[in-house]
């Protein structure tokens, strides 16, 4: 693969993911539009450009991990693998079909190149720091980055995990906060309330970035902010928009889990053309 | 007079220090091994590897179910993670961590829980675990052990190092009676034969093993002849040994320190019922018990050789 630091090239690297998105969706009939739509820029610019990762080598010891502790955005990660040419990219339009390795939900069963399976939330911040503080015993140079839905924080055991994160000084695992404002039900405001949530992490122990998270010079720099510092743990709170670049999608809670129709699709794919 | 075998029963020391002293000794030949505890270090006994081996042990505070997790990741990037809590607090607000991170993917983490049952004593059924077997028996993959005495936890810890898959085991608050002179010769799916005898099986695990050889004696005082199978290794079963022990004897009682309707007694009963359907009767828990010392409780609640010898009386009035 070839990976890049130019704003541009990854710029139309996340509209390709995006047109995956929608297309293996509609053809699946069922999945999670609006939260991998909000996340594309955040993994598009670590595994095109910041992550450490070899996809013709994806046991080497001194990678680094990605988890989607967000795991019902696994189509924006199914397209990114298969963009990087870890998995094939012309069996996506059979996401969550029968035998498909491209599950409803990421399954390291399925696909041995994802670092967990993941889909019940709060549980991949935890995961994280154990790979991370298992690094650090080893001396290797792996660092971990785990994204994290806004919806998905309101399980206690995230912050449960940042206590641990902090207090261990676990520094090379970075918590990312895809926070687009929507979860099933409604507005995050509206379902159970996050704010203050900058404040919330540094009260944790976090060095807290709040960044664009469709800004990829911005995510460029934040992902680099975290690496340099090495007192404390960084968390990145992107703020995105959920169903970002599909204009009806974009902030609208019925397509937190809802499917595209072909009408929807053929709009969507003009938008993203 | 009562029949006297080789089982002297001496109180040895509680299975959970024989896993803290296990897990001390295993730090030293092993570096992947990192363990993990929940402010409960000195209850649990993982304190011995965490003066010994500091940088590999982890203070989780307050927080199962992190812990699971962590020990889940652990185990992804090639370490052998021990978690440890009170039996009641890992599994239980642990279980959807040891479902969806640890039995799910199939990861090398093995998880001790101490002060099981109801032996703890004085702290009382919140601290007490009596659903700890059904609960991680549930989960796809895992074996699931529970000791009886020092030697045979040495032996399981060490086992459970060596064996990659996920595991979770049992152990006691008391002192266990010894019954084991080494912790050679346990295995995953084994079990072991303590008494033989024709008329009869008694099978059980942890500390109900020594209350079924006293019952073993005693019945052979009454001219009963009782075989004692020491079943350990709650899942996977040693099936041979059942399907033998009803083969063999015909009637088996199954004593467990745990839900009598959800623990190792309905597992027998199901192996028995596929291989060689024979009366059984169950000697158990029926519900959450209260404080007390330990020896008031295992009285009060049944956890008597006494209790086995009366549940073995009425198989065998079944048998006849």
């Amino acid at each position: 693969m070839n990976k890049t630091s130019n704003v541009a090239e990854l710029q139309a690297i996340a509209k390709q993911v995006r047109r995956d998105i929608v297309e293996m969706i509609t053809a699946a009939k069922s999945g999670h539009p609006g939260g991998s739509l909000s996340a594309v820029e955040i993994l598009v610019t670590l595994y095109f450009d910041k992550l450490s990762h070899d996809p013709e080598n994806p046991s080497w010891p001194d990678r680094d991990h990605f988890i989607l502790s967000k795991g019902h955005a696994a189509p924006v990660l199914y397209s990114v693998l298969a963009e990087c040419g870890y998995t094939p990219k012309d069996q996506l339009n059979q996401l969550r079909t029968l035998g498909c390795i491209y599950q409803g939900h990421p399954d390291v069963r399925f696909m041995p190149m994802l670092d967990a399976s993941t889909g019940s939330l709060g549980q991949g911040l935890s995961y994280a720091l154990g790979m991370g503080a298992a690094a650090k015993l080893d001396g290797r140079p792996s660092r971990i980055y785990c994204v994290l839905g806004d919806g998905e924080i309101q399980e206690g055991q995230i912050w449960e995990a940042a206590m641990f994160g902090a207090f261990h000084k676990v520094t090379n695992v970075v918590p990312i906060v895809d926070y687009n404002r929507i979860q099933l039900d409604g507005f995050v405001k509206d379902i159970m309330e996050v704010e203050p949530l900058t404040a919330k992490w540094e009260s944790f122990g976090y060095h807290a970035l709040d960044v664009d998270g469709h800004d990829i010079a911005a995510l460029q720099a934040a992902f680099d902010n975290a690496a340099a510092r090495t007192d404390k743990p960084t968390v990145i709170i992107a703020h995105t928009v959920k169903g970002k670049g599909v204009s009806f999608m974009e902030d609208n809670p019925k397509y937190h889990g809802t499917a595209p129709s072909a009408a929807e699709l053929a709009n969507a794919l003009a938008e993203l053309a | 007079m009562a029949l006297t075998t080789k089982y002297e029963l001496k109180a040895g020391m509680a299975t959970r220090e024989a896993f803290g002293r296990a897990l001390a000794a295993l730090g030293e030949e092993n570096s992947k091994v990192v363990v993990c505890d929940a402010d409960l270090s000195k209850s649990t006994m993982t304190h011995f590897f965490a003066q010994k081996f500091p940088e590999r042990f982890f203070s989780c505070g307050i927080a199962e179910a992190n812990m699971v997790g962590l020990a889940a990741g652990f185990a992804a990037a090639g370490k052998i993670p021990f978690a440890s809590s009170f039996s009641a607090f890992v599994v239980n607000k642990g279980f959807e961590q040891l479902r969806t991170v640890v039995a799910y993917p199939n990861l090398n983490v093995k998880v001790v829980g101490t002060h099981s049952g109801i032996s703890i004593g004085e702290d009382g059924p919140s601290q007490m675990s009596i659903e700890d077997l059904s609960l991680a028996c549930s989960l796809p993959g895992f074996t699931v052990l529970s000791p009886a005495d020092e030697h045979s936890m040495a032996g399981c810890i060490r086992l459970a190092a060596e064996t990659t898959g996920p595991f979770f085991i049992r152990a006691g608050r008391p002192k266990a009676k010894i019954i084991y002179d080494s912790p050679e010769g346990f295995t995953v799916g084994g079990s072991r034969q303590l008494l033989d005898g024709s008329d009869l099986t008694l099978i059980a695990h942890g500390l109900m093993v020594a209350e079924c050889i006293q019952a073993a004696e005693a019945l052979d005082a009454e001219g009963i002849s009782a075989r004692v199978l020491d079943l350990y290794s709650i899942t996977p079963m040693d099936r041979d040994a059942v399907r033998r022990a009803a083969l063999d004897t015909g009637a088996i009682v199954v004593a467990e320190e745990h839900l009598v309707d959800a623990g190792l007694g309905v597992r027998v009963a199901q192996v028995a019922a596929e291989e060689a359907p024979c009366p059984m009767e169950f000697v158990g828990l029926t519900g959450y018990a209260e404080s007390g010392t330990p020896d008031e409780l295992l009285d009060k609640y049944g956890m008597r050789a006494v209790n086995v010898v009366a549940a073995a009386k009425k198989c065998l009035a079944r048998k006849r």
